[in-house]
C-alpha cells in the first residue's frame, strides 16, 4: 500500500513542481515588464497597470482560477483551453502567471526605488552609459535586495499550485485525498505534507546561500 | 583665455529661481571656493556643471570649446553629453561610492569601462594608476575594502580617487566634509589641501570657512542665486565690500 500511495503522489508531485517552475518561468521576466510599465514616467501609461494590480492582488487567486478557466466558455461561447488535462493545466499555468507577476512586480519596483539616486549620478558623473549603470552598478543592489521578498513569495507558490485542483488540474493534494474514498486512510494526506516540506525546506536553504553570497556588501 | 567660462546660467525649479543670471570665469591651476548659506545655488551651480541639472539658459565653455549652450540643448545626443562630463569630476557630500566594490574596483570601473577594449594591456596601466591614487590617498591599506568597512573620511577619500582617476580638467567638491564626524573631516581637507599644492583645479562648494580661506585662489560668495561678491580669499574674506557678505560672515564667526 506505501508504494501504491507513493507512486500516486510522486505522480501528483510532478504536475505541483511543473506548475511551480512554469509558473516561475514565465511569471519573472513578465513580473519585470509590469514593474518598468508601471514606473513609467507617462502617467497615463502606469494608471492602468496600477488599476490591474490591484486587482489582480486583491482578489482571491482561488476567485481567478475559476473565471480564468471558465469565463472564455461562458462569456464568448468559445472555450479557449479545449477539453482534458492539458487545456485545463494550461488554464492554471496563465491564472498563477499573472497573479504571480503582479506580486513580483511590486517587489522588482520597491527594490529598484529603494536604491538611492546617488548611485545613478556617481555613475553618470563618471562617464557610463544609462546600460552600464544599470548592469554594473544598479543590478546586483536590486537583486540584493529584492531576494528576501522573493523569497517568500515563491515558497508561497510551492503551496499555492495546491489551488489549482479547483479546476480539477491534478496535483499531489488531489491525489492524496483519492485515497480516503478509495480505501478509507487519511496518512497520504499527511505524507502529501511530507512532500510540501521536503520542497520548501530545500528552496529556504538555497535562498539562505544566496543570500549569504551577497552578505558582502551593504 | 580662461580654462572654464560660465555665462549667464539661470535654473528654476518650478517657480523658484535657484540660479539668476549667473556668470564667471576659472583659470586653469587654480582653486576656486563657493560659500554661501544653504539655499543660495551652490551645490545646484556644481550640479550644472556636471550635467545632472539642465540650465534653463546661459552658456558653459572650457578651453574655449562650447560645452553647453541653452540655445541647442534639446538637440544634444545622450551620448555627446557623456563625454563632455568627463571633463568635470565629483565629489559628492554623500560619497556615493558602489557598496558592492572594493576600494580598488570602485577607482578602477569607469576607466575600465570607458576603454574601448577593457582586455588590451591598459588594464594593468588603469589599475596600477588607480593603486597609486590611493595611495596618494593614504589609503594603501585600505583597497580590498568594502565600502562599509572604511570609515567617512576613508570613503571621500576613496571617492576623490575615483574621481580623479579619470583625470577631468576640473575637479567639483559638493560639500565634502559636511556629511562626515568632526574628527574626519581633517583627513579629507588634508586631501584636497595638497591637491590644490600640486595645482589641481578645482570648485569647491564648502562651510568650512578657514579652510576656503586657507586653499583657494579665489572666493565666489553666492546668495539667493547671484555671486553677490567674488575675489581673492584676502578680499572676500578679510575686506568684503557688500554688507550681505559681512552679514553672512559675521554670522559664522558668531557659531563659531
Amino acid at each position: 500500500m506505501f508504494w501504491t500511495v507513493t507512486l500516486s503522489l510522486l505522480e501528483g508531485f510532478w504536475g505541483t513542481v511543473k506548475l511551480f517552475a512554469l509558473t516561475l518561468l514565465f511569471s519573472l521576466p513578465l513580473g519585470l515588464l509590469i514593474a518598468l510599465w508601471e514606473m513609467s514616467r507617462v502617467r497615463v501609461l502606469a494608471y492602468p497597470i496600477k488599476l490591474i494590480i490591484w486587482i489582480i492582488r486583491g482578489t482571491p487567486l482561488l476567485l481567478q482560477l475559476l473565471i480564468v478557466y471558465y469565463g472564455p466558455g461562458i462569456l464568448l461561447h468559445n472555450n479557449i483551453w479545449g477539453s482534458g488535462d492539458s487545456g485545463r493545466f494550461i488554464a492554471a499555468l496563465v491564472a498563477f502567471v499573472f497573479n504571480y507577476a503582479c506580486y513580483f512586480a511590486e517587489i522588482y519596483r520597491g527594490g529598484i526605488q529603494s536604491i538611492p539616486v546617488g548611485q545613478y549620478e556617481a555613475g553618470q558623473v563618471l562617464g557610463l552609459t544609462r546600460g552600464q549603470i544599470f548592469r554594473k552598478i544598479i543590478l546586483l543592489q536590486v537583486i540584493k535586495r529584492i531576494v528576501p521578498p522573493m523569497s517568500n513569495e515563491i515558497i508561497t507558490l510551492v503551496k499555492d499550485t495546491s489551488l489549482a485542483r479547483v479546476i480539477a488540474v491534478y496535483e499531489i493534494i488531489w491525489n492524496g485525498q483519492s485515497f480516503i474514498k478509495s480505501a478509507g486512510i487519511i496518512w497520504p494526506l499527511f505524507y502529501t505534507g511530507v512532500f510540501y516540506l521536503l520542497f520548501s525546506g530545500v528552496l529556504t536553504v538555497l535562498f539562505d546561500r544566496i543570500e549569504r553570497r551577497l552578505d558582502y556588501f551593504r | 583665455m580662461a580654462l572654464l567660462e560660465v555665462r549667464n546660467i539661470k535654473k528654476n525649479f518650478g517657480e523658484t529661481e535657484v540660479l539668476k543670471d549667473l556668470s564667471f570665469d576659472m583659470e586653469e591651476g587654480t582653486a576656486l571656493s563657493i560659500i554661501g548659506s544653504s539655499g543660495s545655488g551652490k551645490t545646484t551651480l556644481l550640479r550644472c556643471l556636471n550635467f545632472l541639472e539642465t540650465p534653463d539658459g546661459g552658456m558653459i565653455r572650457i578651453r574655449g570649446e562650447k560645452l553647453f549652450d541653452a540655445a541647442d540643448h534639446a538637440k544634444e545626443s545622450e551620448e555627446s553629453i557623456r563625454r563632455k562630463r568627463l571633463h568635470f569630476g565629483m565629489v559628492f557630500q554623500q560619497f556615493n561610492l558602489f557598496p558592492q566594490y572594493t576600494a580598488l574596483q570602485n577607482v578602477c570601473l569607469a576607466p575600465l569601462l570607458n576603454t574601448k577594449d577593457p582586455k588590451s594591456a591598459d588594464r594593468g596601466a588603469i589599475e596600477k594608476h588607480a593603486k597609486e591614487l590611493l595611495d596618494q590617498m593614504g589609503l594603501s591599506n585600505r583597497m580590498s575594502n568594502y565600502p562599509h568597512q572604511l570609515s567617512g573620511g576613508q570613503q571621500q577619500r576613496v571617492a576623490i580617487a575615483r574621481a580623479l582617476a579619470l583625470h577631468p580638467d576640473i575637479l567639483c567638491f559638493d560639500e565634502p566634509t559636511s556629511a562626515l564626524d568632526p574628527e574626519l573631516t581633517g583627513e579629507v581637507l588634508r586631501v584636497i589641501r595638497s591637491l590644490a599644492q600640486n595645482h589641481t583645479t578645482m570648485i569647491i562648494v564648502t562651510h568650512e570657512m578657514s579652510f576656503a580661506r586657507d586653499v583657494s585662489d579665489h572666493v565666489i560668495f553666492m546668495d539667493n542665486g547671484v555671486i553677490a561678491e567674488q575675489g581673492t580669499p584676502e578680499e572676500v574674506f578679510s575686506h568684503p565690500k557688500e554688507e550681505r557678505t559681512k552679514q553672512f560672515l559675521q554670522s559664522y564667526n558668531k557659531a563659531l
